[in-house]
């Protein structure tokens, strides 16, 4: 699979911290604002991120919330206090009835909305690169294959390369780069870990990429951020980030102990519906997730029952 | 019959069944109340065969109004829903039950109660802002309003009789073929919007017409007011907009009924091209909606501060600018399906793009107010809310749009309050203003004021208290379209948004209320002067209500804000001549048609094909026949015109 090999210090990094640089003092700001009414509680979700992708993108949101507030506040601040000096019973304010041009002024009215887009637009476009999903994450360590494919309601996931697989946990080691395929066996679904970032879609018939990483060990909720029918607030799953070694320990384990995940195996899986228990599979085709992608074109379970 | 049978009537579900009770006895009451009153004929040659742009705007309105109720009805259920259903327990509402609710929400709010709202002030306004004295076809605007008034009937239909859909309210295949929604849910939904979507079709190219063909005498385009210019960008929105939507469910239809394959997942389908289309239509959707609530605050903010609106010119530039931007924006909708960098990114800046007409429309209402004399009536305080809520929701807006952004709010419950943010606080409250704005000259008497200030308050409160906890909630991870959830720390925040509901249900009967209370004492707060706020364009120069034919004698426009500065050249004298005129006659071919489309949609939900055929052949030889029946058109002699138009003016008192 291509991916994007990036050295340390290369594009990404430097172009993070020019951001952060620059933007240091009004990101404070905006952090205060976003975390406010969180703040009853800790942070969690998507202000809580566990790795770089999420990191970025919740420092994208600070910034450009605070970029917005520069403008967006005084408009506020402005709207009531024209509205209140300009009461019709306050006759020290000033009144002029035909007064409706002023080049000057259109000139800043249309240049301040401008301005803040072309500030925007920039990290829009560069962001956009950056944090591509399809692009791979720069690491010491050698990226880890996933495969998913989502089910009704449930999540398969595929390690093709080590050839187990599991449903509704997902084992990942922490600090090493994941690149995640993903495809539907059934309506679309959308593969969210807020913790660790973006999301995307998993389509039938069409495969998806992304690459994500957790950067310290823990538990992180995932989910379906696209709702699939009856059993879609169901179709959650956990992600594990664990330490090298026990990702070894659970390796081996699941090898040894797994049932095989074979053509039959999947077909009574795929066909469950509620049955969202978490599981594990040793023994897996490495060509089925390939098989899954095209055999969507012909579904092989008819259809969902009525009511 | 078909697929019809006595198993489609929710017997065995007390909610759905409570449900349907409430509506088949609330309608029984209200067609007894009319035989009892003997208002069936009144009701028939004024309203229901009527041709009047007014009238059709005013039920229109009213059309809005009641699917205002059904609509918070299902949101108020929503939010009862999520407080409860935290952790383990699963609400009192199973997710068959649940999902059907949230996909009529949407459906319901958007289709029949924003565009009716919308569509009826255009229909009610327009007209009378020009200085002319109908739309351009009269007959075809009575069958757009039947139209609409047919799809929103089978959505209602659907709670009695079978199911609503249950794939939310764009219905995104491939959940919505047959493979996976094999009930009539689906095609319930499809059929009331097919129907309907006609009709706002024919409404668009009927508005688009009158506003390019039809204006005063010197009413150039650059004299027209900003709320005629929003609702020409509105409409022709509407009719470059609706044929792709009516095209794609048409292409979903036979998906579902003849096994073809658009949007399959087999047979070569694919559900990205549905989601293209559908937001291709969907986007300028939400301009559609929004630019006649920016028309309306532009004439309410520049008339109740006395002042003429700053900056017309940018503000038609703006409105055009949005009208063609809307078009290049939508893949913003689905960030996330895996496109690239580049085209993200493309289509995040060019969203970004759409906030500089935007801003500069706020910068301008905003210098309008600047050396203004402020009354604070009720649609002021409609606008001013909206000012300091919409610019929030804007910025929430901006930030969706960069893509790395959106790919961790995306489908977030941060969503749902982003568009909550400015379709509650910028289309609703602009049809608030606009309503509250035009009632009296719809009327003849204006609207309780002390009662409109309380329905104002609620609805700011319970919007900031019902949304606010859900964009917090976006960002904790909180999906939407969730029917229970396991984390309780969401909770607290589900619960504030559930009191949120609570106090805008205090809103809508303050609002409710205030019909009720001002139709009562209608004597005390009759206005005959036909300017009751001290008004800037032409539908404030005519009696309120209008006459038939709006003007005895078409006003002559050297400006705009015509009517402002015709009161400052000194008081009206009445013209020295008037002509006859003619006015269209009443017709049912709207109504006749609307009830055969109505059963041709029940006939295709349920494949009872016969019925299906009958329908639609008679719907057809309605339009028919009334199309070649010669039926003339009323006159209105010069000295009835004269009478008429002296004792208005007698009544509005010394010139």
């Amino acid at each position: 699979m291509p991916s994007i090999p990036l050295s340390k210090g290369s594009g990404y990094d430097a172009a993070m911290v020019s951001y952060r640089a620059r933007l240091s003092r009004s990101r404070s700001l905006a952090a205060f604002v976003a975390v406010c009414p969180a703040a009853c509680c800790r942070a969690q979700g998507v202000l809580d991120p566990q790795g770089p992708v999420g990191s970025a993108e919740r420092l994208i949101l600070l910034n450009a919330t605070a970029i917005m507030l520069v403008v967006v506040v005084p408009v506020i601040v402005l709207t009531l206090a024209f509205a209140w000096w300009y009461r019709a019973s306050n006759l020290r304010a000033a009144y002029t009835p035909e007064w409706s041009y002023s080049g000057h002024l259109e000139l800043v009215v249309w240049s301040i909305p401008a301005m803040v887009v072309i500030l925007l637009g920039g990290v829009a476009w560069t962001s956009s690169h950056l944090l591509d999903p399809a692009r791979g994450l720069q690491s010491g360590a050698k990226p880890l294959r996933i495969e998913v494919v989502s089910l009704d309601w449930k999540w398969l996931f595929i390690y093709p390369d080590l050839k187990v697989a599991a449903v509704n946990e997902l084992v990942i080691p922490k600090g090493t780069p994941v690149e995640f395929m993903l495809t539907s066996a059934t309506v679309m679904n959308s593969f969210f870990v807020p913790q660790l970032g973006s999301q995307i879609y998993a389509m039938p018939g069409m495969t998806t990429r992304l690459n994500l990483m957790a950067d310290r060990a823990g538990e992180f909720p995932g989910l379906s951020a696209n709702f699939s029918g009856d059993g879609f607030s169901d179709m959650r799953f956990l992600v594990r980030a664990v330490p090298a070694s026990e990702f070894k320990t659970w390796l081996a384990r699941t090898q040894e102990a797994g049932t095989p995940l074979d053509a039959d195996a999947y077909r009574k899986l795929a066909s469950a519906g509620g049955d969202t228990r978490a599981r594990a599979y040793g023994g897996v085709d490495p060509m089925l997730f390939e098989q899954i992608v095209h055999t969507t074109a012909q579904p092989l379970f008819g259809s969902r029952p009525e009511e | 019959m078909g697929k019809l049978s006595w198993s489609a009537i929710p017997f065995d579900q007390p909610i759905p069944m409570a449900a349907s009770l409430l509506i088949i006895i609330g309608a029984i009451a209200v067609l007894v109340l009319i035989t009892w009153k003997g208002w069936w004929n009144y009701l028939w040659r004024e309203w229901l065969t009527s041709v009047d742009h007014k009238r059709i705007g005013i039920m229109y309105v009213l059309l809005a109004l009641v699917l205002l109720l059904r609509g918070f009805i299902d949101a108020i259920m929503m939010r009862s829903q999520l407080a409860f259903a935290a952790g383990g327990a699963q609400g009192y509402l199973p997710p068959e039950h649940y999902d059907q609710i949230f996909s009529a929400h949407g459906t319901i709010m958007i289709f029949f109660m924003a565009m009716p709202f919308m569509i009826g002030l255009m229909n009610f306004v327009v007209p009378l802002q020009l200085g002319v004295r109908d739309v351009a076809f009269p007959v075809l605007n009575a069958i757009s309003f039947w139209l609409t008034a047919s799809g929103a009937l089978l959505v209602n239909v659907s709670l009695v009789v079978g199911e609503f859909a249950r794939t939310g309210w764009l219905a995104y295949p491939p959940l919505s073929e047959l493979q996976f929604s094999p009930g009539v849910g689906v095609d319930y939904y499809l059929w009331s919007l097919e129907i309907s979507g006609i009709g706002t079709l024919l409404a668009g190219i009927n508005l688009v017409t009158t506003l390019l063909k039809m204006r005063a005498p010197g009413m150039s385009y650059m004299r027209m007011p900003v709320f005629c210019w929003t609702a020409l960008a509105s409409n022709m929105l509407i009719v470059a907009a609706f044929p792709i939507l009516t095209a794609t469910f048409g292409m979903l239809l036979l998906d579902r009924y003849a096994g073809m394959h658009f949007f399959t997942n087999d047979g070569g389908g694919n559900l990205m091209l549905y989601i293209n289309l559908i937001w291709a239509w969907g986007h300028p959707e939400v301009y559609i909606l929004i630019l006649p609530a920016f028309g309306i605050f532009s004439e309410v903010i520049a008339t109740y501060s006395g002042k003429a609106l700053f900056g017309y010119r940018s503000m038609v530039l703006a409105t055009l600018a949005i009208c063609v931007l809307s078009f290049t924006v939508w893949l913003h909708h689905f960030f996330t399906m895996g496109a690239g960098a580049n085209v993200n990114a493309f289509f995040g800046i060019m969203s970004m793009i759409i906030a500089v007409p935007t801003g500069v429309k706020v910068f301008n209402w905003l210098f309008t107010l600047y050396r203004g004399r402020v009354r604070f009536e009720v649609p002021v305080l409609w606008a001013v809310g909206f000012m300091v809520t919409f610019v929030i929701g804007g910025l929430t807006g901006v930030l969706l749009a960069v893509p790395p952004a959106d790919f961790v709010l995306h489908n977030s419950v941060f969503l749902v309050a982003h568009f909550h943010n400015v379709i509650i606080g910028g289309v609703f409250f602009g049809a608030m203003a606009g309503y509250n704005y035009w009632f009296p000259k719809a009327f003849g008497f204006t609207l309780d004021k002390r009662l409109g200030i309380i329905s104002f308050w609620c609805w700011l409160i319970g919007f900031y208290l019902a949304f606010m906890p859900l964009y917090a909630l976006g960002l904790l991870g909180m999906t939407r379209r969730m029917q229970h959830y396991a984390d309780l720390t969401w909770r607290p925040y589900l619960i504030v948004a559930e009191i949120g509901a609570l106090v805008i249900l205090c809103g809508i009967a303050a609002t409710v209320a205030q019909l009720v209370v001002s139709i009562r004492s209608r004597a005390q707060r009759r206005d005959l002067t036909g300017d009751p706020w001290n008004g800037r364009t032409l539908e404030w120069s005519t009696a309120s209500p209008p006459p038939s034919y709006n003007f005895a004698v078409l006003p002559r426009v050297e400006s705009v804000d015509a009517f402002w500065h015709q009161k400052q050249r000194g008081p009206a004298t009445p013209p020295q001549h008037y002509a006859a005129i003619e006015v269209p006659r009443n017709s049912p071919n709207g109504f006749v048609t609307a009830i055969f489309a109505v059963v041709t949609g029940f006939a295709m939900i349920w494949h009872i094909w016969w019925m299906a055929i009958l329908g639609l052949a008679c719907a057809a030889l309605t339009l028919i026949a009334f199309g070649w029946m010669e039926r003339g058109e009323d006159h209105v002699s010069g000295e009835q015109l004269a009478d008429a138009d002296r004792a208005r003016l007698g009544r509005m008192g010394p010139a």
